[in-house]
Formats: structure tokens, C-alpha cells, sequence
């Protein structure tokens, strides 16, 4: 099985949110950058596959010369190889996203490809259907139960299921296929000593993904929703303030 | 022009968040002069017409893709696409001008496939729309599933857009009944042509696959008085068959499991919060004992889940559940945007927390400070006084 799996480098934020002065982007001055939740546990997977039933995992992400560092993320998770389209950190749009991961792919003879439900970040929810469409591709989305069984050739196939109001639904779709999970699927492993030390002595392929074409979609500015002023009242500390705290939720109705 | 709002049903009618589509597809019709349409895939009573029509929408179309029943993502898009190419029987509603469908995991993937369908953009988690000019829509969506919102223009015809389930109250943005446009005021009855006049949209399908199917009407009707704007008796439903590709039917939804769950996450009246905080799995013993006094559930933050200390499903936030309770409890939980964009639709936020300047203290409603492991037992002690128990 040649899976392949593509991760988005975004900052990673605590507490709060903040913006470059011209709300363009978030400032990631004071923060370190991550992987959507998704994501890593789309690689989780990814090597639960190969372990199991042989084969490499690639990761593939588009961003800035930066982003190696999340492919090295990865690879210390299992995977066995890393692509990086370089970018000049300009953010891409789900439509031209696609198109270069598309190009990337395509004569790869991959099995399955992988992705996270959305990005965490812009949130688009789009790009792994537009690549299914382009390559030809079955495609399922917000996984989170997957098997798959390979066969020779074309006989392999998966089976995919989701919640759906509470319950479960399931597609069978022939491989290759495209898949996006979200989190929950797996529980990722933490990366092991030696799997962070082949990290950092990998090679990461570098490629060009071309110019970015236009977006229909494009994007004004940036805003942080008015938070509510501090307004928590106080009600004391430690196990003095449980008389008040009871009397808050008797007025809030919620004692019975 | 139209707006189309693409409506998922469920036993009781249109789901919740369909009906916040619809009503945000209402609020951008009605500002910008254009009719508003629904469409659904199911028989055309799955809808009632009065949730329709309570929102403005006088056209129904009950969508039936040729071939096997049941959810399958990509046949729905090129269904979906094939009506806003052109609306059979549109009755003077025009082209169709944006598609909406509520940001649920069917809606974002149907919108997918339509935008990888179309080559167009797709706007997701949109909370405002308006209309800046021919084909050019502006728009609020989220990022940071809430966290941060977006004003962005989406030039496309039609525009694809998603609506986020917090985006617009359900009851209140009902646009008041003579909002209809006039351009859709014809009398539904004399609008409607001979059956096989309108040829569906990809033509494959040989016509005759439309037919009018009022509710309140047979074919024969004799016309009569408009019937008032805003009454389900305003709304005309007609079913149209759509023919797909065979490759659009590959992937399709198979019976689903039923799961049996507690009082769920979701929906729970009282949820009682635990983070890093309660440190460790038998820390929640607590939380569990509270939680069942008060009829709630448990809900954790990320890092509770990725250590595996409780199951996935229990976590709030952005990659988790998101939960709407009277009251949330948040328990040594330091209230990361991740997890806020979870709770944010509480009424009430309670923080315990050993720190006065940990993030959740500001975005609560109420603070106390201290050690949960003190504060909990105490609050259990309480309770079970109060009940009269032991
Ligand atoms: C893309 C992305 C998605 C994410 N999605 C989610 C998500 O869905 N849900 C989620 O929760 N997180 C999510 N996160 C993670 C999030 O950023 C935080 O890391 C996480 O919410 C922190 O969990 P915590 O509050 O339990 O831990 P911490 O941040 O470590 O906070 C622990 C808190 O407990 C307090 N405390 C410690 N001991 C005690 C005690 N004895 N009594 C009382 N208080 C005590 C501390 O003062 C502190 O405030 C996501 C992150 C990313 C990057
Ligand atoms: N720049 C990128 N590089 C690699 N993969 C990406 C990129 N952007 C999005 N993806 C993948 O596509 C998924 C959905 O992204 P989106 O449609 O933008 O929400 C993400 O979870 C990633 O798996």
C-alpha cells in the first residue's frame, strides 16, 4: 500500500488570537506551528495501514520552506518519505491548493490518499474532493472508522464510516481512493526516540508548485469576533465558595 | 434571480440547521430582490410546505437522482448543480444565483463536490452573506471553526457557500411573509406548464422526469386567487429527477448502525468540563458523579483525549464536539481558542481553576478559584446534602 498523506503547516495559538496590524494575517511572531489535529491522526493512520499491510507513507504538504519542519513531524510519526511544494508563504486557496497537490500526485501510484477533514486554519472543506475529481477518484469525507483491504491491483477497496445523526453510515469505495478523517479516528502514537532521529537525517524532496493562480474567493481582511468583556464574576476560592457556587446554579435552574 | 438552499430532512421535517440555511439563503434574498428556493432529496412531503413558507420560500424541489436511494455525495452535487443550471418550471424565479447548504458534514461535502463539479469557489462557514454587485457576493465566513471571521468577495455564478450552525438564530430570522419578491408572484397554478414542456436541465434523461407535485393541488386544478405570501399553501413543490453519472452513484451511504449513548454531548443540559487539570484518568470519578447529579454529561478538552485519559467522543472544540448546554463547568481546562470554539455557545460558563489569569477565567461567566480536587468534592458533598441524601 503507497499512501499518501497531505498536512497543512498553521500557527499554533493558546489563549487568544491575534492579527498583523493590517488584518491580513494572524501574527505568529510569539507562536510555534502545528498540524491540524486531523491531520496527524490522517498519518496515524496512514502507518497503522503500512504496519499492517506493508508499503510507505508519503507526507505532502504546500507552504513555506518552513512547513519542513511539520513534514519532520511526520516523518518521526512513521512516514517514510516527505514533499514539500515550496511556496513564497503567500496563503493558497482550496481551488489552487488542489490543482497543485493534484499535479504532485498524480503519477505517483498511490493507493489512498489521505487528508484531514478540514484545514484548521482557513477551513475550507474542500480540498480533498477537488483532487478526488481531478485524479478521477472515489472520495469520502469526515471519516472516522476506515479499513482497508488491498488487492492485487485494482481488487483493493476500503470501508469508510462516519457518525451521522448519532449513528453509524459506512461507504465501500474501490482503491485508489481519497479519504479525509477527522480526529478521533486513531490515537496517535507519540514519536519515538529513533523515529525522531531518522526524522531529522530524512531528505525531504522539494518541489516548485508554479504561481498561484486567482481565487474566486478572495479575502478582504481578517477579524477577531468582539470577545465578551471580562465579565466572570468571582464567587471565591477553594471549597469556601461552594455555597456560592451552589446558589448560582440553583438560579440558573439547572438543581433538581 | 434565485437563491437555492439546499435542505437535509430527518423523520420530523427540514434538520435545524437546513432551516439556519435557509434562513440566512432568506435574509440574502430578500435584500438583493431575488426568490428563494429549497430543495431536498426525499419524497416532496418530507419538507412540511409551512417551514418553507414561514421563511419565504414559495418553490420546493424534491430532488430524486435516477438510481439506487440513499446518500450518496456526489450524485446529490451533480443533482444539485444540474437544477441551479437551470430551474425547471421555475415560475419567473430566474437563474439561479448562489447555492446554500448548513455547513453538516453532508452539506460541506456536497458543496465540495459541486465547487470540484463546477470549478468554482466554495465559501464555507459563512455567517453573513450579501449581495455587492451581479456575481459577486460579500461575505463573513469562519476560520478557527469561529475563532476568527473572514470579509471576503466571492465572484461566481452561482456562488457555493455553506452556512455555519451558529450562524444565524433559528426563530428570529424569519424575514416577515410579504418579503417574496414580486418576480415570483405569479399564481403557482397558472405557472405551471404541460409536464414535459421543461426538459430537466442535463437533457439525458428523456422528458416527462418533471412533474408539478403541489402538495395542496393536483395536476387537473382549476387556477384560483394566489394564495397568500407566507402560507404553506403559497408553497409549490415538484419533484424532479435528475440524471447522474454512474460513477456519481460509486460512493453511497449504507444502512446505518444505531449507536446507544447516555445523555449525549451535544445536547446535554449540564455540562461538566475536565482538563489537564484533574490529572490523570481517576480524576474523572469526580467529574462522572457530578455530572450525573445534575443530569449532564462530561466534556474534556484535547489534551484529556490525546493522553488518552478519556474517549475521544467526550472532547469539546474545534476538532471535537460542539456543545450548546445552559451551563458549562470547566474544570482545569485554561480555555485554548481550540476549546472555546467548542463552548462558545453556552449560556452560562462556570471556570474552576487554580489560576486567576488562565484564559477561561476571563471568558467565564463565573470564577472560582482553587484546586478541583477540593472544590468538586465539596460541590458533591453539597448537592447530595441538598437532595436530602447521604
Ligand atoms: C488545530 C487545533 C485544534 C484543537 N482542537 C481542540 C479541541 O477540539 N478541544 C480542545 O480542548 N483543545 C483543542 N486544541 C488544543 C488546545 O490548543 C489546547 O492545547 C487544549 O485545549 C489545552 O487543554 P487544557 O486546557 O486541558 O490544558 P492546559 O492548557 O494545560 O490547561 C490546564 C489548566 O488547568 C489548570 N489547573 C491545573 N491544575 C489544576 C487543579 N488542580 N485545579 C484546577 N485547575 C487546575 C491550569 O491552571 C490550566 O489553566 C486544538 C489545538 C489545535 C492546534
Ligand atoms: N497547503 C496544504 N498542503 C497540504 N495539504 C493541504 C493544504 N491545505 C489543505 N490541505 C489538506 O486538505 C485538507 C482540507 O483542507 P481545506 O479544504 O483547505 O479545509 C487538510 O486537512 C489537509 O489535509
Amino acid at each position: 500500500m503507497e499512501v499518501c498523506v497531505c498536512v497543512k503547516r498553521v500557527p499554533m495559538v493558546g489563549g487568544a488570537i491575534a492579527l498583523t496590524p493590517d488584518g491580513q494575517a494572524v501574527d505568529t511572531s510569539m507562536s510555534g506551528f502545528t498540524v491540524s489535529p486531523h491531520e496527524e491522526c490522517a498519518v496515524e493512520e496512514a502507518v497503522r495501514i503500512t504496519e499492517r499491510h506493508g508499503g510507505t507513507v508519503t507526507v505532502l504538504t504546500l507552504g513555506p520552506p518552513e512547513a519542513e519542519q511539520q513534514l519532520r513531524d511526520m516523518l518521526a510519526l512513521g512516514a517514510g518519505r516527505a514533499v514539500l511544494l515550496a511556496t513564497d508563504g503567500t496563503e493558497r486557496g482550496p481551488v489552487a491548493t488542489a490543482a497543485a497537490i493534484t499535479a504532485a500526485v498524480r503519477d505517483r501510484g498511490f493507493d489512498l490518499l489521505l487528508f484531514g477533514n478540514e484545514a484548521a486554519d482557513t477551513g475550507g472543506y474542500q480540498v480533498p474532493v477537488r483532487v478526488a475529481h481531478a485524479l478521477g477518484l472515489p472520495c469520502v469525507t469526515g471519516i472516522k472508522r476506515l479499513e482497508v483491504t488491498p488487492g492485487a491491483g485494482a481488487a483493493g477497496r476500503l470501508v469508510a464510516g462516519r457518525e451521522y445523526r448519532g449513528s453509524l453510515e459506512s461507504f465501500e469505495l474501490p482503491l485508489p481512493a481519497v479519504v479525509s478523517v477527522k480526529e478521533g479516528i486513531n490515537l496517535p502514537r507519540y514519536p519515538s526516540l529513533p523515529g525522531r532521529l531518522r526524522a531529522r537525517r530524512a531528505s525531504v524532496e522539494v518541489l516548485d508548485p508554479g504561481p498561484a493562480p486567482a481565487e474566486g474567493l478572495r479575502t478582504e481582511r481578517l477579524r477577531v469576533p468582539r470577545a465578551p468583556a471580562s465579565r466572570a464574576r468571582v464567587l471565591g476560592s477553594g471549597a469556601g465558595a461552594v455555597p456560592a457556587l451552589v446558589r448560582v446554579l440553583d438560579d440558573l435552574g439547572v438543581l433538581r | 434571480m434565485t437563491v437555492l438552499c439546499l435542505i437535509e430532512t430527518e423523520p420530523g421535517g427540514a434538520s435545524e440547521a437546513s432551516l439556519r440555511a435557509l434562513g440566512m439563503a432568506a435574509g440574502l434574498a430578500e435584500r438583493s430582490g431575488e426568490a428563494l428556493a429549497a430543495a431536498w432529496f426525499g419524497p416532496p412531503g418530507a419538507v412540511p410546505p409551512g417551514d418553507l413558507a414561514a421563511r419565504g420560500t414559495r418553490l420546493g424541489y424534491a430532488l430524486a437522482p435516477a438510481g439506487p436511494g440513499g446518500y450518496a455525495p456526489r450524485a446529490w452535487a451533480r443533482a444539485l448543480v444540474h437544477l441551479s443550471a437551470r430551474l425547471p418550471d421555475g415560475a419567473g424565479a430566474g437563474p439561479v444565483s448562489a447555492v446554500m447548504a448548513a455547513a453538516t458534514d453532508r452539506g460541506s461535502e456536497v458543496l465540495a463536490h459541486a465547487g470540484a463539479i463546477t470549478g468554482l469557489p466554495v465559501a464555507a462557514n459563512c455567517v453573513a452573506v450579501t449581495r455587492a454587485g451581479p456575481g459577486e457576493l460579500r461575505l463573513t465566513r469562519q476560520r478557527w471553526a469561529g475563532s476568527l471571521l473572514e470579509d471576503a468577495v466571492l465572484r461566481a455564478s452561482p456562488a457555493l457557500l455553506t452556512v455555519a450552525a451558529d450562524a444565524v438564530p433559528p426563530a428570529d430570522a424569519v424575514p416577515p411573509a410579504d418579503a417574496v419578491p414580486p418576480a415570483d408572484a405569479v399564481p403557482p397554478a397558472d405557472a405551471v406548464p404541460p409536464a414535459d414542456a421543461v426538459p430537466p436541465a442535463d437533457a439525458v434523461r428523456p422528458a416527462g422526469a418533471v412533474r408539478g407535485a403541489g402538495p395542496s393541488r393536483g395536476p387537473g386544478a382549476q387556477p384560483e386567487a394566489a394564495p397568500a405570501p407566507g402560507t404553506a399553501e403559497s408553497v409549490r413543490v415538484q419533484v424532479v429527477e435528475q440524471a447522474v453519472e454512474a460513477a456519481d452513484l460509486a460512493v453511497r451511504a449504507s444502512e446505518s448502525e444505531q449507536r446507544r449513548d447516555g445523555v449525549s454531548l451535544a445536547t446535554a443540559r449540564v455540562v461538566v468540563g475536565g482538563g489537564r487539570g484533574v490529572g490523570g484518568p481517576e480524576g474523572f470519578a469526580v467529574l462522572e458523579e457530578l455530572a450525573s447529579l445534575l443530569g449532564g454529561a462530561v466534556g474534556v478538552s484535547r489534551v484529556v483525549t490525546s493522553q488518552g485519559w478519556r474517549p475521544h467522543n467526550q472532547q469539546v472544540g474545534q476538532t471535537g464536539t460542539k456543545i450548546t448546554p445552559d451551563v458549562y463547568l470547566a474544570c482545569g481546562i485554561s480555555g485554548a481558542i481550540q476549546h472555546m470554539a467548542g463552548c462558545q455557545g453556552a449560556k452560562t460558563i462556570i471556570a474552576v481553576n487554580t489560576d486567576p489569569g488562565a484564559p477561561i477565567v476571563a471568558k467565564a461567566d463565573y470564577a472560582v478559584i482553587g484546586d478541583l480536587h477540593e472544590v468538586l468534592p465539596a460541590l458533591v458533598a453539597a448537592l447530595r446534602e441538598r437532595a436530602g441524601g447521604p
